[in-house]
């Protein structure tokens, strides 16, 4: 078990033939992954070097081939469009990629997708890994291994950077899910932590935030109703007011945004709230104890 | 991408939004006397810096005579304008010369995209001119806002809804409802992602006017307005900003010695963060992108270093598809015939990191195992 992505899942790529989507679909070829079918506008009929053959549209993709998950490497200016393509084609799950999409298009698109069913990840997102069986996103899949622990960030680089900590201290992962750094998401903390206490495999969780909007204190009214335990770390503790740190949701606008107010509100949830990158697998080991013991 | 006063103000205009009269922004002192000449001689000068608390800080003076435009506007220019929003100062390149106005009353707009709700927001107050946190806070009674649909668009209605919400009178209840529809429809074909006009001023006689305006366009969106690049060398205020926007890095200048680059946004968020645990000021935040490749850290490391105040770099890599091994031959090739004024502390971490490090071992460069150990190997070494 896991949650969103496993071994059944069928990925459709968004945006095969580009850079990042040709170079990204035999990374997860690589891993296992089940791409069979990609999409782009005027290349329909045509099959990749990898193999994955090609459809003009989301829809014929997936009627041919059952696709049942997507991935958008689309870049921004479109990228909109394509989320709601698949969409509209009944796909349950799409992943978005793409960094970069205006703000008011996802504002804009987001409610219609919700309608039709559909969940999306990101966008500006890492993707989604459940190890060892399925990785739809653009993370190295040689830091990840399979375990107890549900990982969910905001970020890429600094997610890698502390599961690679969980894995060489033997703290294996069900499934780590990038929600993304923009300040309009698909998913949310709160509703990824619904997820990881539905599942049977997950037995703690690591929960990555950083300065910018309320997603964090939000999830934090819902960490005490949750039988698992949950270990935060929150980056940009020392970013100035009213600067953008990179990601473009990482801004402390006001008095909102804070890791101050952050750290504040995981704490009195209960969350251990981990001071250091380097400390978060000591205290997920902790908290695992804790709770077994 | 943050837009003057006066930029956006010459954009409001167009759509209907009352303005001060003015004659434009501008950069020299003689070209103030003939702004003021214009405007038959009384006016006021705006230094143009992207900072709140301007009047305070000597930022906007008002002036009788185009001979006193000139004088005042000679001391303007140039002045380094510190406020209680940017303390290190900011040098001011450009006046807005505008006709003064005699205020009655002051009125707050302001539109934003909510992140909680992920819809825009129409925020209106019957008290202007302040900071709207600290009214909402004192005076919440005195606050309207409105949750603007994503497909329907601000109504009329709802303008007028939050105008009687937060006690406007019913004389210019009208007004100044028709004036947030033409700041909302600024705000959409504009892209905004913050438009806010503190104070709308009520005037004597009872009209209105934007008094100041506040406008941020979303970078992501730029590619649709090809009518704004034009704004856009102004726009930028640090000049080390401006080059590295030309070089699709991201970078963003802050005020300590500490030069720091990595790849992700998050993971150098994080460094910054050890930077300070460790007693330092990072210079600034970078972040390298995807790959490592030796050109993007070249040029990255040339950006860090434009700023005369650092005094030492850290260089903070995740290898995961790009290997440590790379990206230790990519930091080689990078400072390769550079001339190293400062030290330069490198962690790598992930795929092959000890490949990485051994390459490393006999360079000029400092090498740590953890952020944390870099972070005060290189706090220590900049002194």
């Amino acid at each position: 078990m896991s949650i969103l992505v496993d071994a059944g899942t069928r990925v459709l790529v968004q945006g095969i033939t580009g850079r990042e989507g040709s170079f990204h679909t035999g990374e997860m070829l690589a891993y296992g992954t089940r791409v069979v079918a990609g999409v782009v506008p005027g290349r329909g009929g045509s099959i990749t070097a990898d193999g994955v053959p090609v459809y003009d549209t989301v829809r014929h993709a997936v009627d041919e081939t059952a696709a049942n998950a997507s991935i958008v490497f689309v870049p921004g200016p479109f990228a909109a469009d394509a989320i709601l393509e698949a969409a509209d084609a009944g796909l349950g799950l799409v992943v978005a990629i793409t960094d970069g999409i205006p703000v008011h298009d996802m504002i804009s698109i987001l409610p219609v997708v919700r309608q039709s069913g559909t969940r999306v990840i990101g966008p500006n997102c890492p993707g989604v890994i459940s190890p060892p069986h399925c990785k739809l996103g653009i993370m190295p899949g040689n830091v990840f291994t399979a375990g107890p622990v549900g990982v969910v960030s905001r970020s890429g680089t600094l997610t890698y950077e502390i599961v690679d900590e969980l894995t060489r201290a033997g703290l294996g992962q069900s499934t780590c899910v990038g929600i993304g750094g923009d300040p309009i998401i698909g998913t949310s903390f709160l509703e990824t932590l619904q997820l990881f206490e539905a599942d049977p495999e997950t037995r703690a969780v690591v929960l990555i935030g950083e300065i910018g909007g309320s997603d964090e204190e939000t999830a934090a009214e819902y960490i005490p109703q949750m039988s698992k335990p949950v270990v935060s770390f929150i980056g940009g503790r020392s970013a100035p007011t009213g600067k953008r740190m990179g990601h473009a949701g990482a801004i402390v606008s006001g008095r909102v945004g804070t890791a101050a107010g952050k750290v504040a509100a995981l704490t009195a949830a209960g969350s251990p709230v981990a001071e250091t990158t380097h400390e978060v697998a000591s205290l997920v080991a902790a908290a695992l104890a804790g709770r077994s013991g | 991408m943050k837009l003057h006063e006066y930029q956006a103000k010459e954009l409001l205009a167009r759509y209907g939004v009352p303005v001060p009269r003015n004659a434009g922004a501008v950069a020299d002192s003689c070209h103030a006397f003939e702004a003021a000449l214009n405007l038959g001689g009384k006016a006021v000068l705006k230094a143009q810096v992207h900072t709140g608390g301007r009047g305070k800080a000597g930022g906007i003076r008002i002036v009788r005579t185009p001979e006193e435009a000139e004088q005042t506007a000679a001391s303007m220019l140039g002045m380094i304008l510190k406020t209680h929003q940017a303390p290190e100062g900011i040098r001011v390149e450009r006046l807005l010369v505008e006709e003064p106005i005699s205020v009655e009353s002051e009125i707050y707009i302001g539109i934003v995209p909510d992140r909680a709700s992920q819809c825009h927001t129409l925020i209106v107050s019957s008290m202007g001119g302040m900071d709207i946190e600290a009214v909402a806070d004192e005076h919440p009674e005195a606050v309207a806002r409105e949750r603007i649909h994503p497909a329907l668009g601000l109504r009329t209605y709802q303008a007028r809804r939050a105008c009687y919400a937060c006690g406007i009178p019913h004389s210019i209840a009208g007004a100044v409802a028709s004036v947030i529809m033409s700041v909302f429809k600024a705000y959409t074909e504009l892209d905004a992602d913050l438009l806010e006009i503190n104070p709308l001023a009520v005037v004597t006689g009872g009209s209105l006017v934007a008094a100041d305006a506040k406008l941020s366009v979303d970078d992501n969106a730029l590619f649709r307005h090809p009518e704004l690049a034009a704004y856009r060398s102004e726009a930028a205020e640090d000049p080390i900003e401006a080059e590295a926007q030309r070089r699709g890095i991201q970078y963003v200048k802050l005020d300590g010695t500490i030069g720091v680059m990595g790849n992700g946004a998050g993971l150098v968020m994080a460094t910054l963060d050890e930077v300070a645990r460790a007693g330092g000021r990072a210079a600034n935040f970078l972040d390298v992108g995807g790959g490592a490749r030796a050109e993007s850290v070249r040029n990255s490391l040339e950006m860090v270093l434009m700023n005369p105040n650092v005094r030492g770099v850290l260089i903070n890599i995740f290898g995961g598809i790009t290997r440590c091994d790379e990206v230790a031959r990519g930091v080689l090739d990078a400072i390769t015939g550079m001339d190293l004024p400062v030290p330069i502390v490198v962690r790598l971490a992930g795929t092959r990191a000890d490949e990485g490090a051994r390459l490393l071992a006999d360079s000029p460069l400092v090498t740590a195992d953890t952020m944390q150990e870099a972070a005060s190997r290189v706090v220590a070494l900049a002194g």
